[in-house]
């Protein structure tokens, strides 16, 4: 145990250790360090230990943000580790990618006077402190009941609900389509923002609490959630992200310009930032262009330039408007990614032998607030203008995965291709099937994901223990 | 780990694996493919299935060694494992009793045209089979495809075997068949693919193709193997691999098809030996 520190109140939050800006541009290892033990105990102790805490109420997960806080600055990490792993089975993971100013850091009390604590940083803290030690610390786990849940998709969505069953005694099998698990978390999420071995460790952290995973396995195309149901009690379906969009241009089809899915899983999933030592290919582009303004977007524009290319943004509103984490943005900026804004690219522009030299583009200005609070732009008459690039990425978003909504009959599918889910349970309009994540409300975060999965493993439980009743 | 049966060479460079894979081999249909990776870490190759056998859980390709991946996979011995075969994947050739079928395959498609013909010949088709080569001595599974098929037509571009031609003498070999051809089904390179379609677009008769475009996931995330058909962007692994030959944008399917045609053979040169 690490001795406590004096309390007083403190409103300097302390900053993330990160890699140099000159050093890190060259590399994929992860940006920001981490806190050490001396640094989390300093942030932990600022905390007022609010009677009413607003973290909590704003955590999709409901982890009990004052008591793993309170842990660290008693130096006591193995209590703050069980604490927040009673109810987040991805802490590591979280800590890094949640959007907490958004979350529990935007209900903290310290928020008003500029000083709200650093809680995802201290969450990472933890996650990596028992990472570090010998062994896992494994909860208790109740005792079998042999109720079988099958998990469609190894992402976020279905790790939690996963992790949950399986610690209240249910047997529980995940089957992914791809070579590994994680989802997003390894296709998506490039390494120097999420390393790849702190997914491979909540993974293994499933694996030992009794979670059984099938890699390489299709579930509505190896085989449907009509045969699962025959096998298992429920099915619950995480299958995320499906068929990219691409904004309404001509050339989309032009060889160099990418979906950013593909992008990422190429250079993620498939490592292919290690070309030529991994057999994946990938290209060496000079100047990139990314479209959107999203955390994808961000890390699409940071993996181009760490490949060593000239990278630009285009977004088609202002700053302000921009969707990704304020962090993202800062860091894409002093690393050297070029912002273009008020910028919407109307051609792809393709040389004599299908491949895009550049973007034809208008400019922009914001007009009236639209439906989403935010400014909407409009385009500038006779502004067009062309920009060269040798590549194209488009980060605008994709639809749900359509590979269980095209083979389960009795399902019922929103307009958008979406599997509809009750938000409350995630329960579908098909008997014993639950649905969460990506596939129910479109592209959205890592951590919603998890809070529909913690949801739909409660409903799930209710369900098991009492079917009777449904 | 997916155990591999069988993996050699049958004619040059075109290689057949036979390995073990009971979820794939269960729920096969004709022109479904499967995703292989050779190695950890290795590429995700996309395969369509020449053949299966579900009470032994086995599926079997016919695959062309083109870059490194395919070199890889080449050296692999039975016994060896893969660390991925998955799927079936993408949707089935559609089979019904169109009348009179006639199947092309050449190259690698020899292998995948097989199943459908078979198919074909047990919903009742006439089923005739045309396969293509260089030479004679780049033709495989004769007796296989006789056996699924009411006539075998040989075409090889130095006569050996069979008329002398080529894929643009489609044409005329549907004029001299006895029977009409209801519908024409085309496997094989994209160019065979894109040539027979051209054939057969004046005679009227509807033309499928069995696209083998860029894929990474196959299951409908990434994207990479769009293409046009019908002036609409459509994306293989989900909506296809089988389309409409003749609406099919062969030019932007082409292009695409060597976007990474130097990429796939760097690793051969700058990496450790196989």
């Amino acid at each position: 145990m690490e001795q406590p520190i004096k309390k007083g109140l403190d409103l300097n939050r302390r900053p993330m250790p990160k890699q140099p800006v000159e050093v890190r541009r060259h590399n994929f290892e992860e940006v920001a360090l981490g806190y050490d033990a001396r640094l989390a105990m300093e942030e932990a102790s600022r905390c007022i230990q609010c009677k009413k805490p607003g973290c909590v109420e704003k955590c999709p997960v409901e982890v009990d943000i004052p008591g793993f806080i309170q842990a660290i600055a008693d130096g006591d990490f193995e209590r703050g580790v069980r604490i927040l792993k009673a109810k987040n089975s991805l802490p590591s993971v979280c800590g890094r990618v949640c959007p907490q100013e958004e979350q529990c850091e935007g209900g903290c009390a310290l928020l008003k006077k500029a000083g709200q604590i650093a809680i995802g940083r201290l969450e990472r803290f933890l996650g990596d402190w028992e990472a570090a030690q010998p062994d896992f610390m494994l909860p208790q786990i109740a005792p079998p009941t042999g109720k079988r849940i099958a998990v469609v998709g190894g992402g976020p969505a279905g790790l939690t609900v996963a992790g949950d069953l399986v610690k209240l005694g249910h047997e529980v099998t995940i089957f992914e389509a791809l070579h590994k698990m994680g989802g997003v978390l390894v296709y998506g999420i490039p390494e120097f923002r999420l390393p790849k071995r702190i997914v491979e460790r909540e993974v293994e952290y499933l694996r030992r609490l009794g979670v059984k995973m099938v890699v390489d396995y299709v579930v509505g195309k190896t085989r449907t959630v009509d045969s699962l149901l025959e096998e298992f009690d429920a099915v619950f379906v995480g299958s995320g992200a499906g068929l990219p969009w691409f904004s309404e241009m001509p050339g989309n089809n032009l060889n160099g310009v990418y979906s950013a899915n593909e992008y990422l899983t190429r250079f993620n999933l498939m490592r292919g930032y290690t070309f030529p030592m991994v057999p994946t290919p990938v290209k060496e582009h000079v100047r990139v262009a990314v479209i959107g303004g999203g955390n994808v977007a961000m890390d699409c524009a940071r993996t181009a330039l760490r490949m060593g290319a000239e990278t630009t943004i285009l977004y088609r509103r202002s700053r302000e408007e921009m969707p990704a984490r304020l962090e993202e943005i800062e860091n894409a900026e002093e690393e050297g990614v070029i912002f273009r804004y008020l910028t919407l690219p109307i051609r792809c522009v393709g040389d004599e032998r299908g491949w895009v030299k550049g973007l034809e583009c208008i400019r922009m200005e914001l007009g009236e607030p639209d439906a989403s609070g935010r400014r909407s732009p409009v385009p500038v008459p006779g502004s067009e203008f062309f920009l060269p690039f040798d590549a194209v990425i488009h980060a605008i978003g994709n639809s749900p995965n359509p590979l269980i909504p095209q083979t389960t009959p009795g399902i019922e599918i929103g307009r958008k291709g979406n599997i509809v889910a009750d938000p409350q349970t995630g329960k579908t309009t098909k008997p014993r099937v639950w649905a969460g994540g990506d596939v129910v409300t479109g592209t959205a975060t890592v951590i919603l994901a998890m809070g529909a999965g913690r949801r739909a493993a409660r409903s799930i439980h209710e369900y098991l223990t009492n079917p009777s009743e449904w | 780990m997916f155990t591999i049966l069988e993996n050699r060479m049958i004619v040059p460079n075109i290689y057949l694996m036979t390995v073990q894979a009971p979820d794939v081999a269960k729920g096969a249909l004709p022109g479904q493919f499967a995703i292989f990776r050779p190695e950890d870490d290795g590429e995700r190759i996309p395969l369509t299935l020449a053949d299966w056998d579900a009470q032994a859980g086995t599926v079997t390709v016919v695959y062309l060694t083109v870059g490194r991946s395919t070199a890889k996979l080449a050296t692999l011995k039975a016994g060896q494992t893969l660390p991925t075969v998955v799927g079936p994947l993408g949707n089935p050739m559609e089979i019904d009793r169109f009348g009179s079928v006639l199947c092309v395959g050449g190259c690698y498609g020899i292998g995948s045209i097989y199943p459908i013909a078979r198919a074909l010949k047990e919903a009742g088709n006439t089923v005739v089979c045309v396969l293509e080569a260089r030479s004679s001595f780049l033709l495989y599974w004769q007796e296989k495809l006789a056996s699924v098929s009411d006539r075998l037509v040989y075409l090889t571009r130095d006569g050996t075997r069979g008329k002398r031609g080529h894929i643009g003498s489609l044409a005329e070999i549907i004029r001299t068949l006895p029977m009409r051809i209801d519908r024409v089904i085309l496997n094989g390179c994209n160019y065979l693919m894109m040539r027979g379609s051209q054939e057969t677009l004046p005679l009227k008769i509807k033309t499928m193709v069995t696209l083998n475009t860029l894929m990474i996931d196959g299951t409908g995330m990434c994207g990479v193997c769009r293409l046009t058909v019908n002036s609409e962007t459509k994306f293989a692994c989900v909506h296809g691999p089988h389309f409409d030959g003749h609406q099919v944008d062969w030019a932007e399917v082409t292009q695409r098809r060597k976007a990474y045609l130097a990429e796939e053979v760097i690793p051969l040169r700058t990496t450790r030996p196989l």
